[in-house]
């Protein structure tokens, strides 16, 4: 069964979609989109660094990635605005990251395949790493789900629970770090944010509960993920732009629909 | 032994000194009240008991393995973060879906477990919020603000709650406020802070303190009144 890349593909792309469903609702929720694009732009230099290095490009990644979250928690508990770090961390790191790739003459690359994704062309140790990474960020979040919840709805009643917010911030960066670098394969550089928010968004809609949020997001992700793929090979389209189109037409029709209800009650 | 024993503490944010030398304590059973005005660092306090903000001066003591019940001064609920009364009360580990009805009955807002908390009209809010600092049986319950956008009947009944809350579960209540003739007759200990604490005793010692007189100004004289007609009033209703 393994053997079909189409099959190879969905699991992928359902792999990708479970890790990012209960993620992206942190990432709602603490309005860190900003955030979510500048690991998949450190990834970025990951990408190219690993190539220059011939490290594995997954490890590559992530270690850029961990590195570039750990970074940003440091700066941001010494007082610096945190979309302004992010904006002079996401914009270097890519800016290192493509001047990188350009010094990089012996190897061709394919820089699209990282900027878009190459789900098609998914090994079955590419699923092992995109199933592992994404089992390790949803039994990290789930393991530590009302401690997160607790510290993103207010600080203080945090401390007062006996948590450390700070503590519970670098949980979630640090689990970003590990989804980027894992996405990549599946939709590129570009598109992670996309599959981390539009799903989570789109299942704002329905949900009345932060739990019920995060399982409708996987819901939505994963439904992306295949009727995404189908249409790709329908229409010969590339693969992870469709995923994140379908995912997007999902927030549209939902968003309408409770938009009337509301406007109905 | 206090529950909460504060010795010299300072807190800074960067250069700027909010809190010098303040000494406090607090023991069982207590209900003080902390007043002063806006800016003069009533939250740091409360934010350095809890852990939030790390003093910059002397030491902070709480009782080990201590319950604390918090209401926040300000708890904003995102729009794109949808919540249960009833899924914010059991945020906590172990709390039953029944203590969390019973909270709620107790806090006077029956019924509206499975409402979301952004609808929630602001008396209904805040006393959800106190149910929710209620919810794990605390040793010392700590309000910011906690009657803030309450009417007068509505804030008096918040305090009376307090109170009942207090004589029923035995615990301490460390709150700010800035309604002083309705606290006073509610606390055992007013703490009169601006930085520093002014004075502090109970409520008539620190209503009569000039240091409270000259930061309150004309109002002074007239929370007295109240309290002392408050406290008449009770007396006799109790008669
Ligand atoms: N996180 C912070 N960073 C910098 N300054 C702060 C911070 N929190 C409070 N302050 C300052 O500390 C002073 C005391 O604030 P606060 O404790 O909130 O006072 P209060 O609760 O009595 O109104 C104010 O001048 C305020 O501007
Ligand atoms: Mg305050």
């Amino acid at each position: 069964m393994l053997d079909d890349f189409m099959v190879r593909a969905t699991l992928a792309g359902i792999g990708v979609a479970f890790a990012a469903a209960p993620l992206g609702c942190f990432v709602v929720w603490r309005r860190m989109a900003y955030f979510s694009d500048a690991t998949a732009h450190a990834a970025m230099l990951g990408v190219a660094l690993s190539l220059a290095m011939q490290i594995s490009i997954v490890v590559g990644s992530v270690m850029v990635a961990l590195a570039m979250a750990v970074t940003v928690n440091l700066l941001t508990w010494r007082g610096y605005a945190m979309d302004t770090v992010l904006g002079v961390l996401a914009h270097s790191a890519l800016a290192f990251g493509l001047v990188a790739v350009s010094f990089l003459s012996g190897i061709r690359i394919d820089l699209m395949a990282y900027l878009f994704g190459d789900i098609l062309a998914v090994s079955r140790v590419d699923l092992l790493v995109i199933w592992g990474g994404a089992a390790l960020v949803v039994a990290l979040i789930a393991s530590r789900w009302s401690a997160l919840l607790t510290s993103t709805l207010n600080e203080e009643l945090a401390y007062a629970s006996g948590l450390d917010p700070r503590r519970e911030q670098l949980i979630l960066t640090l689990s970003m770090a590990v989804t980027v670098a894992v996405a990549i394969k599946v939709v590129g550089v570009l598109l992670i944010a996309a599959m981390l928010i539009i799903p989570a968004a789109a299942a704002r809609n329905l949900a009345r509960t932060p739990e019920a949020m995060a399982m409708i997001a996987a819901a939505i992700g994963g439904v992306s993920v295949v009727a995404g793929l189908r249409a790709a090979y329908v229409f010969d389209a590339p693969a992870g732009p469709s995923i994140v189109c379908v995912a997007a037409l999902l927030f549209a029709a939902l968003g309408l629909v409770s938009w009337r209800n509301q406007r109905g009650t | 032994m206090n529950l909460v024993s504060i010795e010299n503490l300072s807190v800074r944010y960067g250069a700027n000194t909010v809190l010098r030398h303040v000494d406090l304590t607090v023991e069982p059973g207590e209900i003080v009240t902390i007043v002063g005005p806006n800016g003069s660092g009533k939250t740091s306090l409360l934010r350095a008991i809890i852990g939030a903000t790390e003093p910059a001066e002397g030491q902070i003591k709480i009782k080990p393995g201590i319950r604390i019940g918090y209401a926040p001064q300000r708890l904003h609920f995102d729009s794109t973060l949808p919540i249960t009364v009833e899924r914010f009360m059991r945020l906590a580990e172990r709390v039953r879906r029944q203590d969390c009805a019973t909270a709620l009955d107790a806090a006077g807002v029956p019924n509206l477990s499975q409402r979301q908390m952004s609808q929630l009209s602001v008396g209904q809010f805040q006393r959800v919020l106190l149910a929710r600092a209620l919810i794990n049986r605390p040793e010392i319950l700590l309000l910011d603000e906690a009657t803030q956008g309450l009417d007068q009947p509505g804030s008096a009944a918040f305090y009376r709650q307090i109170e009942t809350v207090r004589a029923e579960t035995g615990c301490a209540v460390l709150m700010i406020s800035h309604e002083l003739h309705v606290v006073m007759s509610a606390s055992d200990r007013v703490v009169c802070l601006n930085g520093h604490v002014c004075c502090e005793g109970t409520p008539a010692v620190v209503a009569s303190a000039p240091e409270y007189r000259a930061l309150f100004g004309t109002g002074t004289g007239g929370a007295l009144a109240l309290y002392r007609h408050d406290h008449d009033h009770d007396h006799e209703a109790a008669e």
